[in-house]
């Protein structure tokens, strides 16, 4: 126990000296991407809660992330930019009083989303796999369709702006730590093993006195207050939001984090979100023009994706349960003790 | 009498799974189901551990009703059980394994697990030291850290009786435990159960088709054949009775 506190301390103090360092020495641009992958480490290891831990297959943690960027959004925005900003529709009256601080903010955010999946479990767990899948998947199409066309409250396809900027990849990075040591708190307890057995067979699981469908609930519950904050600290850390940040894609995106990282593995969730995320921009290089050795090569929109598609393949090859596998760091440690 | 069930029929569709099915079993007994295949009997326990709402019947455990009960709740009440197609939880380690037999022994919240207060380590603690003990006296105690999945068949088969006896039972439902065990290992695992009988207490209903197990084992035996009950009693007198014998071999003898 007290080996894991240690390599846990260790692990805590090593990622703030390296976004001490990051702060300094770094560019803005360096400092963007690493303050992104902050943020897609907290929506990826929620989403690695229901999905890799629990084995639940839900397809919407857009929609959570999309609550929780307009609540965190309507409640930093002041009440005569909203003002000015609403153009399709005067924004309701109720919108007008809400502000709060950043922190509260995302609490709030967290809380919505939190509450919207208590609300979705009763539906979405009565089925299982596959439909579970089209069933979550529905919701997040509902949450984009209905932030489309509630101009009064979400002031539409326009989206918001101007919404208040403070964070830096200090923010970012103590909300990222957090969640990841909430996210291993619960998995290294009697709920997450509950989960892990929701995941390996749920009907021993029941059989075991597990309540599964509590189980469930609590992990979905979970994961959708984190997508939530984390939806939040987008929000802030972009200014402006629309519609179509929240789309199908940004799940896929995350699917790609954990599957790559390994189902089931916060660690390898961490080494995900720095791969694709910072991967996605690292490998920008390679649509430019290369002029290397008297060797021209024209420039290829796009074929930084085709690359990486490629070492995503490469990867899922060699190591089928993605990088990590359902290990994590301290259980590398474990094996070389024995 | 601990477990009494009372004309129970289990419906699916047109097929009667199990008919007007009756018996009761007494404190501390090894009772036998034996039947040829498709007779009823694991539909009988998915019926008594809560899985299947019978069509009709009752089934009274300690004198409270427990139709329609949910599963974890019977567990709560105490029924276990162990499946026929080993059910473990691969991914996790024998000692997780274990735990989640604890789950509803352990008391802390959600909250609590996720700050870490003093309660979660207290009862965390605990359950660990009971887990070793019912590891030590499977034997299981070497492989607390292997994989479930990596155990050898029989030790996985240890893995699962001992889970649900870390639910503390006071019935224990066993589905053909001594299936695909070697004549060697199936005498050690009935040694093994009939000593777990009276180390902790329970009474166990036990599904079988090796008559030699099911005769050195239990003290009565029920035989089912489609879904009904054609004898009960003795299971040297199982073996001997006409109809038990012409529903395993078949009528063909007679003729």
């Amino acid at each position: 126990m007290s080996k894991i506190k240690t390599l846990q301390l260790m692990a805590i103090m090593l990622t703030i000296l390296l976004m001490w360092l990051a702060q300094n020495h770094l560019d803005d641009y360096s400092l963007r991407i690493l303050t992104t992958i902050a943020i897609f480490i907290i929506l990826a290891t929620s989403y690695n809660l229901i999905n890799g831990i629990t084995g639940q297959l839900s397809l919407e943690p857009n929609g959570f992330v999309a609550v929780g960027a307009y609540v965190t959004a309507l409640l930093l925005i002041s009440s005569d930019a909203k003002l000015d900003m609403y153009q399709l529709a005067e924004p309701s009256p109720w919108l007008l009083l809400l502000n709060t601080t950043l922190v509260p903010a995302l609490f709030f955010s967290g809380v919505v989303s939190a509450i919207l999946a208590f609300i979705l479990a009763f539906p979405v767990f009565r089925v299982r796999g596959d439909y579970l899948a089209i069933v979550t998947l529905g919701f997040g199409f509902i949450i984009r369709v209905f932030a489309v066309n509630t101009p009064a409250v979400t002031n539409g396809a326009i989206g918001l702006n101007d919404i208040p900027s403070s964070v830096n990849l200090y923010w970012a990075g103590a909300f990222a730590m957090a969640t990841v040591l909430i996210m291993l708190n619960i998995i290294y307890s009697k709920y997450g093993r509950g989960m892990k057995a929701v995941r390996d067979d749920e009907d021993a699981a029941s059989a075991m006195g597990v309540n599964t469908f509590k189980i469930k609930t609590y992990a979905f519950m979970t994961s959708a207050f984190f997508e939530g904050v984390g939806g939040g600290l987008l929000a802030v850390f972009l200014t402006t939001i629309s519609p179509d940040i929240f789309t199908f894609f940004l799940t896929f995106q995350l699917i790609i984090i954990i599957v790559l990282g390994g189902l089931g593995s916060m660690t390898g969730t961490i080494i995900g979100a720095f791969l694709v995320i910072g991967g996605g921009e690292w490998l920008r290089v390679l649509d430019e023009e290369v002029n290397f050795l008297g060797l021209h090569i024209d420039a290829h929109p796009g074929m930084r994706m085709v690359v990486f598609s490629v070492i995503l393949i490469v990867v899922m090859i060699f190591a089928r349960e993605g990088i990590m596998g359902k290990r994590e760091l301290t259980d590398l440690f474990r094996r070389v003790k024995k | 009498m601990i477990l009494h069930v009372d004309k129970i029929t289990m419906q699916f569709g047109g097929i009667k799974a199990i008919n007007e099915l009756s018996f009761s079993i007494k404190d501390k007994e090894i009772y036998g189901l034996i039947g040829p295949n498709g007779a009823g009997k694991t539909t009988a326990f998915n019926v008594i551990t809560g899985n299947y709402i019978p069509s009709s019947g009752s089934i009274k455990f300690e004198n409270k009703d427990v139709v329609g009960v949910k599963p974890h709740k019977i567990v709560k009440l105490g029924i276990a059980r162990t499946f026929q197609n080993i059910r473990l939880f691969k991914s996790m380690s024998v000692m997780d394994n274990i735990l989640i037999g604890f789950d509803s022994a352990m008391h802390y919240t959600y909250l609590e697990s996720i700050l870490r207060l003093p309660r979660f380590f207290s009862e965390e603690k605990k359950s660990r030291q009971k887990a070793k003990e019912i590891m030590e006296y499977f034997g299981l105690l070497e492989f607390e850290h292997h994989k479930a999945s990596e155990l050898s068949y029989g030790n996985q088969r240890k893995v699962e009786i001992a889970r649900a006896i870390a639910t503390n039972p006071k019935l224990l439902l066993l589905d053909e435990p001594a299936a695909g065990m070697n004549p060697a290992e199936t005498k050690e695992l009935a040694t093994l159960i009939k000593k777990a009988k009276d180390d902790f207490d329970i009474s166990i209903l036990l599904i079988e088709h090796d008559m030699k197990f099911v005769n050195h084992l239990c003290d009565r035996v029920l035989v089912l054949d489609y879904g009904k009950m054609i004898f009960e009693g003795k299971p040297s007198e199982a073996i001997k009775n006409e109809e038990v014998v012409s529903a395993y071999l078949g009528d063909f003898i007679h003729d």
